[in-house]
């Protein structure tokens, strides 16, 4: 396609995305229709679940071949031609990963009040987003956020910290993502595990590669359609089916009565103890109330300093359309944020009342698909079957014959996959849930991916290294770049490292101590310096980082000569490890340990989990810019007008970039 | 709406953004963490008819829509104040 037709034809492309979406969502709904059909005619789940994935991995990379460009700010940011509403669609598709989709409710499950922390925290850091930082960037008109802060900050040096914390922050989460995708992948279509990563990186690079920033774009809104459609549909058929009103949201209010209504059952009748029930309630249980209001603002925070993020409101036409872009962005986000409690609370309710409690051969036989790959366990054994568990439960001793709340073990992915059986649903609601943490899994990473790339080719090799480049060796060098970095995210993630969850929390803090202070000083604060930003950002991503390493790989280290001490049980006040005992143990002084050893991740500063290190930095951060901008003499009368200029939505983007 | 631009039209508008920044701060912050700190006392009051209880309620729900509604709210009133300063964009 001949670059002058397709600038056109793009005012028509634009026109007519509401058509083009409205006709894909239409035929995406009578997909799962005739697969429904497909099921009545007995084709075997085997074969729909295929049919499921593979449908809509090809839709997804025929959007990305059919966008594919060879110019730079279409690679870069989508020619900023993309509308807020459907920016919004793509931002909640970028913003979504495997972890929300999959993972959320399974957390709330599990921690019941206290899991609604990451609900809070990765909601509400989009206000930050608009009102402080967004909009600003989009003036300035960037294409990565090293581009300011070279710009703003004096240069290459500032640019160089910037892609060090955007590529510390990113790889990490995408090799989640990837990670994401095999789970799904070899759970419901029984690949290997790694076979499956490798799959899902295919359809990443077919999204991302050839169309850069316009290709993710448009492929990240037909994900977000799947994604949306895929989790809201079995829990509006559940909530349809027990309370005859297809508002999960609101009869969840009555599963929540019922669950505290059942606790307490529980434990008069002795199925629980004190101890192991946790009301789902009930705050600061699982985490202190420094640790709770922590996680909340560093993931708020984060979310404002996450590079892939902030550079999905590059792309749009106006500061206007960026403002109102982070609105929609949140409100898609939202549609399925406030869904995920009501998964929790339905699973719940269903695993007290049909399960525990139960009579050993009467329960409800939907956990035992999930009991034979491992995911529930009865009695310390995989509940695969009725016999299976009675075996178990008859090894120990005084076991009274039925299920108790501390025989019953659940991996918390399996709450939005077993809803649709619990809810007793056709199997092609199974297989469209599937693709849904498929298209959570593949948007997140798209659009990691395209951050790292971007920030490697656009900021290391374009500004760095050759300033000369010609288009064709940009555009090059950021394809290849792109598939390197996501081989190199596959094989991490097929080695399945055992922080690959955390390692997500710890992004948000990294982001939040390295980019935060910097950012908003820089367009709040025009007395701010080069120098200033750039201590501050050293040392606030150094602290953070710091306290990461250390409590998780040197926790030895750390008591013995950075003064860290045990963290606490939140319900009881108790210290988790008795340091003075684990630091006589001959393996105290272990670097880079696994998580079985007895210190890693449980000693700290302040009772500070170290997912919450950027409450660390970020401070710091902010306080060095302060103090090291006021002793250096003020950024030149050149950089305040800049400043100002940023801060005007009227007139032309501060960068130009030649294309 | 045709504002000329002047050191002192610039600093009104910036102002005006500066104390609406603030205002929305604020009630970011009482969604995010004061009314959380709350939740106790909350939860003895129960939602009539959904049976939530509102500390809980307004954990999962509330303090989400009040994001929201946040949003639309701002992009709103920072385009009001460009355009009285003339830094709006063109529509």
């Amino acid at each position: 396609m001949a670059t002058s037709k397709s600038y056109v034809s793009s005012g028509d492309f634009i026109k007519n995305l509401g058509r083009m979406y409205g006709t894909y969502t239409g035929g995406f709904l009578a997909f799962i229709v005739l697969l429904a059909l497909l099921e009545l005619a007995g084709v075997p789940n085997r074969v729909l679940g295929y049919l499921f994935v593979f449908f809509t991995l090809a839709v997804y990379a025929i959007i990305g071949v059919m966008t594919r460009t060879a110019e730079l700010s279409e690679y870069y940011v989508a020619g900023r031609r993309v509308p807020a509403f459907y920016n919004g669609m793509a931002t909640g598709a970028d913003w979504m990963s495997a972890a929300s989709f999959v993972g959320m409710a399974g957390t709330l499950f599990l921690l019941g009040y206290d899991g609604i922390a990451w609900v809070l925290g990765w909601t509400g850091g989009y206000v930050l987003v608009s009102i402080l930082i967004g909009p600003y960037l989009r003036k300035f008109g960037a294409y990565t956020v090293p581009d300011f802060m070279a710009f703003r900050f004096g240069g290459n040096f500032a640019r160089g910290i910037a892609v060090v914390v955007l590529v510390c922050c990113s790889f990490t989460y995408v090799t989640a993502q990837i990670y994401g995708t095999g789970i799904i992948a070899s759970r419901f279509l029984g690949m290997q595990f790694e076979l499956a990563v490798f799959a899902g990186l295919v359809g990443i690079l077919l999204c991302a590669m050839l169309g850069g920033m316009r290709a993710v774009t448009w492929t990240q809104i037909a994900q977000y359609i799947v994604l949306i459609i895929a989790y809201l549909t079995p829990i509006v058929i559940l909530s349809t089916k027990k309370y005859g009103i297809p508002i999960p949201e609101l009869t969840y209010g009555q599963a929540i009565a019922d669950i505290t209504a059942r606790e307490q059952q529980m434990l008069a009748m002795g199925l629980a103890t004190v101890a192991n029930l946790k009301p789902h309630i009930s705050p600061f249980i699982n985490y202190t109330p420094l640790n709770f209001f922590g996680i909340i603002l560093c993931m708020m925070v984060g979310t404002a300093s996450l590079p892939h993020i902030l550079m999905r409101y590059f792309t749009t036409p106006s500061v206007r359309e960026a403002r109102q872009s982070v609105a929609w962005s949140l409100f898609f986000i939202f549609l399925l944020y406030f869904s995920a409690p009501a998964y929790a609370a339905f699973s719940k309710l269903e695993v007290y009342t049909n399960i525990i409690g139960r009579d050993l051969t009467e329960v409800r036989p939907w956990m035992f698909q999930w009991g034979e790959l491992g995911l529930i366990q009865v009695c310390g054994k995989n509940a695969a079957s009725i016999d299976a568990i009675v075996a178990a439960c008859k090894a120990i001793a005084g076991h009274p014959g039925v299920v108790r709340l501390q025989d019953f073990v659940i991996n918390t992915d399996v709450i939005v996959l077993s809803t649709p059986e619990i809810a007793g649903l056709p199997y092609v609601i199974s297989g469209l849930v599937a693709a849904g943490g498929l298209a959570a899994a593949l948007s997140t990473a798209d659009g990691l991916l395209l951050a790292i790339a971007n920030a490697l080719s656009h900021d290391i090799y374009y500004k760095m290294i050759d300033p000369n480049a010609p288009t064709i060796r940009r555009l090059t060098v950021a394809r290849v770049l792109l598939f390197f970095v996501a081989v190199g995210a596959a094989a991490t993630a097929s080695t399945r490292p055992s922080d690959i969850l955390a390692m997500v929390g710890w992004a948000f803090s990294l982001a939040m101590a390295g980019n935060f202070p910097a950012l908003v000083m820089g367009v709040w604060w025009k007395r701010t310096t080069s120098t200033g930003a750039i201590a501050g950002m050293i040392a606030g991503f150094g602290l953070c980082l710091f306290y990461l390493v250390c409590t998780r790989y040197f926790p030895g280290y750390g008591v013995a000569y950075f003064g860290m001490s045990s963290l606490t049980n939140a319900a009881t006040g108790a210290p988790l490890v008795d340091i003075a005992a684990a630091m006589k143990l001959p393996n105290a002084m272990e670097m880079w340990p696994t998580l079985a050893h007895p210190m890693a991740n449980k000693v700290g500063w302040f009772n500070l989990n170290n997912i919450n290190c950027g409450l660390l930095g970020a401070p710091l951060g902010f306080l060095v810019i302060y103090v090291v901008s006021l002793m250096g003499p003020e950024p030149s009368k050149e950089m305040q007008a800049y400043v100002d200029e940023i801060r005007k939505p009227r007139g032309r983007t501060i960068l130009e970039e030649k294309s | 709406m045709n504002q000329p631009d002047t050191q002192a039209n610039q600093e009104a508008h910036w102002a005006k953004t500066t104390r609406l920044m603030f205002i929305h701060l604020g009630v970011w912050l009482f969604f995010g963490y004061i009314i959380h700190m709350f939740v106790v006392p909350l939860n003895k009051i129960v939602i009539p008819i959904l049976g939530f209880p509102l500390g809980f309620y307004m954990a999962a729900q509330g303090s989400l829509i009040a994001f929201v509604v946040m949003l639309f709210m701002f992009a709103k009133q920072q385009d009001r104040i460009d355009r009285e300063h003339g830094y709006a964009e063109d529509d």
